[in-house]
């Protein structure tokens, strides 16, 4: 099951120079663009790892892209996303935050219920893959 | 999906050509003397040119090494000019955003073991798609302490130079003697640099031109008894050790407009446009250089 998270998950995925033409985008806004990767896909899981520091400063989409290469390489098996962060007042925030890279394989979510009192059922979901342990998912 | 991503325009080749010509006449204009420099850009240009013209018959080449190596003594331009150079490699579509970014040692070798890639990693981060100025270059390398950080810069720098030619001008600049040095214990570096501009020293007629300029861009001007004062003080200046060239002049011009001031502070009330921009030859005269005794070798004349 393809996950759906963060902007453009509902399209194929982007090429690199779509996805350059996204970081150049964020650039002109002046955000900071970092790399994350988890391999929790879980929705709640807002904190993914962060991949180096966030980039400041950067006039051009070169440096990131780098750095989502390198990413991938690292973690081929694992899913990154580029996040970029307004520091302006009053947004103080991340704007923009895509996945560019997922595993070959997503066995998708499992939906557990849970008996609680009386007659009520509680639901939850967690990811197949989660089963594993932390670094061996997605293998 | 393809929408996503703008096209490229490519301007015409006529377009182009006038565009560099009237580069070529502004850096001509803004920049006194520096002719081995100026030939080595309108070369730079004429080579852009060309290559995108042969593009556009498909006899694309892989792009043409920019990185350059500024040496000359101090006050000759080569910062200046390369923060020109930034704007111009933009101009002529070398560059992608034609923004400078100006280091020195301590932005790219870190403090201790493993500091020094992330932080050359960072710096080159963010001179991509511009220029990366690295001034007195020679100091990233100290061949007299074995256990240096700099030599890791030196390596990742020199990665980057080669692999991503497309995303990276870097430009070193240094003192003749120490970057020869340099580039004699790096022979990797000489030989990835394919422009080694020699900034010359200017003439006594070029430092008055520029002078001039200064002068103009400062809201003052010099009148007929100041221009000679200014004239046989360059003579005498020029003569003295640590000379440095439009830095000096810089530096004489600001040390005039101090006695300018202070002459016309006296009466301020009575001053006019005429005396507030005119700086006289006793502002000049009264300089130390004019006194006679030698001996004295610093920089404040």
């Amino acid at each position: 099951m393809r996950v759906t998270q963060g902007a453009f998950s509902f399209l194929p995925d982007l090429s690199d120079a779509q996805i350059r033409a996204q970081v150049e985008y964020c650039l002109k806004n002046g955000w900071a663009v970092s790399v994350e990767h988890t391999d929790d896909i879980h929705p709640r899981n807002t904190y993914w790892e962060m991949f180096g520091m966030p980039m400041f400063d950067l006039h051009d989409a070169a440096g990131v892209m780098q750095e989502i290469d390198a990413c991938r390489k690292t973690f081929p098996n694992e899913y990154v996303r580029v996040n970029a962060f307004d520091s302006t007042r009053g947004w103080e925030t991340v704007r923009l935050s895509f996945i560019v890279n997922r595993p070959p394989a997503e066995p998708g979510f499992r939906l557990r219920r849970t008996e609680a009192e009386g007659r009520v059922q509680r639901y939850s979901i967690e990811a197949y893959a989660a089963d594993r342990p932390h670094g061996e998912r997605y293998r | 999906m393809a929408a996503l991503v703008a096209p490229a325009s490519q301007p015409a080749a006529a377009d182009v050509a006038a565009d560099i010509a009237q580069l070529l006449a502004e850096l001509d204009r803004e920049l006194v003397g520096l002719a081995p420099v100026k030939k080595r850009i309108a070369e730079i240009a004429a080579l852009l040119a060309v290559d995108r013209a042969r593009a556009q018959h498909g006899l694309a080449g892989p792009p043409p090494g920019l990185h350059m190596c500024f040496t000359g003594n101090p006050g000759t331009g080569k910062t200046t000019v390369a923060m020109k150079m930034a704007g111009i490699l933009h101009r002529l579509g070398y560059s992608r955003k034609g923004h400078l970014v100006a280091v020195t040692r301590d932005d790219l070798v870190g403090q201790y073991i493993g500091h020094t890639a992330p932080k050359t990693k960072e710096v080159l981060k963010r001179a991509m798609g511009g220029v990366l100025f690295i001034d007195e270059a020679y100091y990233l390398y100290r061949p007299e302490n074995e256990r240096d950080y700099g030599q890791e810069a030196v390596e990742i720098l020199l990665q980057v130079m080669e692999n991503q030619r497309e995303d990276l001008v870097v430009i070193l600049a240094g003192y003749k003697d120490r970057m020869d040095r340099f580039f004699e214990c790096n022979p990797g570096f000489a030989s990835r640099i394919a422009h080694h501009v020699d900034f010359p020293d200017y003439s006594r007629e070029e430092l008055m031109r520029i002078a001039a300029l200064m002068l103009e861009r400062m809201g003052y001007r010099f009148d007929a008894g100041a221009r000679a004062a200014f004239e046989r003080y360059l003579e005498r200046r020029m003569a003295r050790p640590h000379f440095a060239n439009a830095r000096s002049v810089r530096n004489a011009l600001d040390r005039a407009r101090l006695r300018h001031a202070s002459r016309v502070f006296v009466k301020l009330a009575e001053a006019d446009r005429d005396t507030l921009t005119t700086i006289v030859a006793s502002d000049i005269l009264a300089s130390r250089v004019f006194e006679q005794e030698e001996g004295t070798t610093d920089e404040h004349g």
